[in-house]
C-alpha cells in the first residue's frame, strides 16, 4: 500500500502532464466526485461477473415465476431482488452490470480505436500538408457533417448486427473528430523549432511524427477522447435501444431500456428505468470530469 | 589554417521565396567557400539572409522557399536537389546545426537522454547502451555536471544556458565536419554567452569542426571567428579576415554596423546608427541594396556593383572606404 501511494503523491506533486491533470481533477470536489463514480463504474464492469447474484444470460439461472417482480421484493425461491425483475425474471441488478460492461467495453474501443485511426490522419495531415492534407480534411468534413447516428443506421442496416461491427460504425463516425483536434494541435507544434531541429540532426520522418510530434499533441486529444468515449456509450445505446445495435445476445443497457420501454407507462417502471439512470450517470460523470481535465489542460483557463 | 582542404563551396546561390506578393530574394547570389577546421562568421542584420543561407545548406527550406539557382559543394558533393535520403544521412552526421533559441529546439515532452541517444541511432546502428553511453560523453564533454544523471531530466529541469549546451552536446554527437550555429547564445546573458562562444571554440578545435557562426552581434563574431562574411539584403557585401574587415572595413555597411556597436564608441560620444531600415526584399532599389542609407551613395550605385579585392579581403561597393581612408587617413 506505502509504495503504491508514494506513487500517487509523487505523481500528483509532479510536474508531468499526467499529474497536473490529477492534481486539477483532486482540486474540483464535483469532478473528484465524478472520477471516483466512473471508477466505481469501471470497477462494477471489470469485475461485474464476480459481484452479483446471477448470471442474468444463464438461462437455467432464471425462473420465470419471478418475472416483472417490483424492486426489493423476493423470488420464488427466496432470492432477493433489489431492482427488480424484467419480463423473463432476470435480476435487474445482474442484467445492469452485465450491460455496464458491454456498454463500456464497446465505448472504450471503440472511442481508442477511433483515437488512433483519428490521430495518425491528423497528424499526416498537418506534417505534410497540401493535397494529403486537403484530402484528409474533406473527409473530415465531410464524416462531421453527416448525423452520426444516421451513418452507424445505414451502416449496420447494410453490415448487419455484431459486437465488431458496432465498433467499426461507432469508429468510422468517430475518427474524424480526433484528426480535427490533433490536426489543429500538430499544426501549431510543427512550427516549434525542436522539430526542425530533429529533422536537422537526421531523426526519420516516422520517428518525428510519432515521437516529437505525437506526445506535445496529446493533451487536446485526451479530452476529445474522454468525451468521445462518453458520446459512443450514448450512441451505441441509442442503436441498441433502436434494435440494430448489439444483438440480443449481448444486451446494453440501451438494449435493457428498450426490453422495458412497453411496460414503463403501466407501472413497471424499472425495467427501464433503472438501466436509464445508470446509462445517464456514467455519461454524465465522463463528461463532467472530461470537462475538468479540458479546464485544466488548456492553458487560456489558467487553471494550472 | 595550415589546410587548404575546401570542405564547403558555395557558388552563385539564390534562394527566393516565391510569394503572391512577389519573388522575395532573400539569397541573391552569393558564393564563399569554408576550408576544413575553418571558423567562420556570417552577419547580418534581421532579413538579410543570413539564416536563410544555413537552412539553403542544410536543405530545410519550407515551401515557398527554394534554391534557385547555384550548387552548394560539401566535400565536393552538391547538396541542391540531392535525395531526401541522403540529405537525411548527412544532417546530423557530417552537418549539424545548432539554433537560437534552447528553449524550443528541444523537445518539451522527451528526456535529454531520449533525445541525444535517438540523434545516435538514428545515424549509427550500435546498442541502447553503447548510445547512452556517447549521450552520456557528449554531455560531459560541454561541461554539463553529473551527465549520467542529467541524462533522465527534461528540458524544463535545465536554465538556458544548460540547455543550449545539451543543444551543442547534441550537435557534437556524430563529430560533423561542419557545424551551423543560428545566433546561439542571443537569447542568453551576457556571462552565459562568453563560456558558451569559449566552449564553442574549443570543442571545435578539439574535434577539428568547421563552424559558420551566424550572428547579428559583431561583437560576438569578432572574439571567435578568424574570417568574417557580412551580409546585407541577401548579398554578401564584404569578407575577409576578421582583424583587417573590423580594422578597415571597406563597405560603407560594415563601417555603420561598427560605428553602432556602444563598446567601440568613445565614452560620451553618441553612437551612430544607421539611417533608414533594410529594405523588404521584394522593394529593393537595383544595383546596391544599402544606397538608400549610404552616405556615399551616389549614380553609379544604381547598377550592380562592382567587387573589389586587397589581400584576402573581398568587397562588393562602388565606392569602398579602403581607398579613402588612405588617401585620407583619419
Amino acid at each position: 500500500m506505502k509504495p503504491a501511494l508514494s506513487w500517487f503523491a509523487r505523481l500528483r506533486n509532479g510536474n508531468t502532464p499526467s499529474g497536473r491533470m490529477l492534481a486539477g481533477i483532486l482540486a474540483s470536489p464535483l469532478a473528484t466526485l465524478s472520477a471516483c463514480v466512473c471508477l466505481l463504474l469501471l470497477f462494477a464492469a471489470l469485475c461485474g461477473p464476480f459481484l452479483v447474484a446471477q448470471n442474468p444470460y444463464d438461462l437455467a439461472a432464471l425462473n420465470i415465476l419471478d418475472s416483472k417482480l417490483p424492486p426489493g421484493s423476493s423470488g420464488f425461491e427466496g432470492a432477493n431482488y433489489w431492482l427488480g425483475t424484467d419480463g423473463q425474471g432476470r435480476d435487474m441488478l445482474s442484467a445492469m452490470v452485465y450491460g455496464l460492461r458491454t456498454s463500456i467495453g464497446v465505448g472504450v474501443f471503440s472511442g481508442v480505436l477511433a483515437m488512433a485511426v483519428g490521430t495518425l490522419l491528423g497528424l499526416i495531415a498537418a506534417y505534410f500538408g497540401g493535397r494529403l492534407d486537403s484530402l484528409i480534411m474533406r473527409s473530415v468534413d465531410l464524416m462531421l457533417g453527416l448525423p452520426t447516428i444516421l451513418v452507424a443506421l445505414m451502416l449496420l442496416a447494410v453490415l448487419g448486427q455484431g459486437v465488431g461491427k458496432v465498433i467499426f460504425a461507432l469508429t468510422l463516425v468517430q475518427w474524424a473528430h480526433f484528426a480535427r483536434t490533433v490536426r489543429s494541435a500538430a499544426l501549431v507544434e510543427k512550427q516549434k523549432d525542436y522539430v526542425e531541429a530533429a529533422i536537422t540532426l537526421g531523426i526519420s520522418t516516422p520517428r518525428i511524427l510519432l515521437r516529437h510530434l505525437l506526445p506535445n499533441c496529446l493533451p487536446p486529444v485526451i479530452v476529445v477522447g474522454m468525451l468521445q468515449v462518453a458520446s459512443a456509450i450514448s450512441a451505441e445505446a441509442t442503436l441498441s435501444f433502436l434494435g440494430i445495435g448489439l444483438p440480443i445476445t449481448e444486451p446494453s443497457l440501451g438494449l435493457l431500456i428498450a426490453n422495458g420501454y412497453e411496460t414503463l407507462m403501466s407501472g413497471e417502471y424499472w425495467i427501464s428505468f433503472y438501466p436509464g439512470m445508470l446509462l445517464l450517470v456514467l455519461v454524465f460523470n465522463i463528461n463532467i470530469v472530461g470537462d475538468r481535465v479540458r479546464e485544466v489542460l488548456n492553458p487560456r483557463t489558467g487553471e494550472r | 589554417m595550415s589546410s587548404p582542404e575546401i570542405l564547403l563551396d558555395v557558388a552563385h546561390l539564390s534562394t527566393h521565396f516565391e510569394t503572391r506578393r512577389g519573388v522575395m530574394k532573400a539569397v541573391d547570389d552569393i558564393s564563399f567557400r569554408i576550408h576544413e577546421r575553418e571558423i567562420v562568421g556570417l552577419v547580418g542584420e534581421s532579413g538579410s539572409g543570413k539564416s536563410i543561407t544555413g537552412f539553403s545548406i542544410l536543405g530545410l527550406l519550407d515551401p515557398p522557399g527554394r534554391i534557385v539557382t547555384g550548387s552548394i559543394r560539401f566535400k565536393g558533393q552538391d547538396l541542391v536537389g540531392l535525395p531526401a535520403a541522403q540529405m537525411r544521412a548527412l544532417r546530423g552526421k557530417r552537418i549539424a546545426m545548432i539554433f537560437q533559441d534552447p528553449m524550443m529546439t528541444l523537445n518539451p515532452v522527451l528526456s535529454i537522454g531520449t533525445q541525444m541517444m535517438e540523434t545516435v541511432l538514428a545515424h549509427d546502428k550500435v546498442s541502447r547502451a553503447e548510445a547512452r553511453q556517447r549521450s552520456r560523453d557528449a554531455l560531459g564533454m560541454v561541461g554539463i555536471a553529473s551527465p549520467e544523471e542529467r541524462l533522465d531530466a527534461y528540458p524544463h529541469q535545465f536554465s538556458g544556458g544548460m540547455r543550449q549546451r545539451v543543444a551543442i552536446a547534441i550537435a557534437l554527437l556524430h563529430r560533423p565536419d561542419l557545424i551551423i550555429a543560428d545566433e546561439p547564445t542571443t537569447a542568453l546573458d551576457v556571462t552565459i554567452q562568453s563560456q558558451i562562444l569559449f566552449e564553442v571554440k574549443r570543442l571545435a578545435r578539439e574535434f577539428n569542426m568547421a563552424l559558420i557562426w551566424i550572428s547579428h552581434d559583431l561583437g560576438v563574431v569578432a572574439g571567435l571567428v578568424s574570417r568574417i562574411m557580412v551580409m546585407y539584403a541577401g548579398r554578401i557585401v564584404e569578407a575577409g579576415p576578421v582583424s583587417s574587415v573590423l580594422d578597415q572595413p571597406a563597405h560603407p555597411y560594415t563601417a555603420g554596423l561598427l560605428a553602432a556597436i556602444p563598446a567601440m564608441t568613445p565614452k560620451g560620444m553618441p553612437l551612430q546608427p544607421i539611417p533608414g531600415m533594410a529594405p523588404a526584399p521584394n522593394l529593393r532599389p537595383a544595383g546596391c541594396a544599402f544606397q538608400d542609407r549610404c552616405r556615399h551613395a551616389d549614380a553609379a550605385c544604381q547598377s550592380t556593383p562592382p567587387t573589389g579585392m586587397l589581400g584576402e579581403q573581398y568587397w562588393q561597393c562602388a565606392h569602398p572606404l579602403i581607398h579613402t581612408s588612405h588617401k585620407e587617413p583619419a
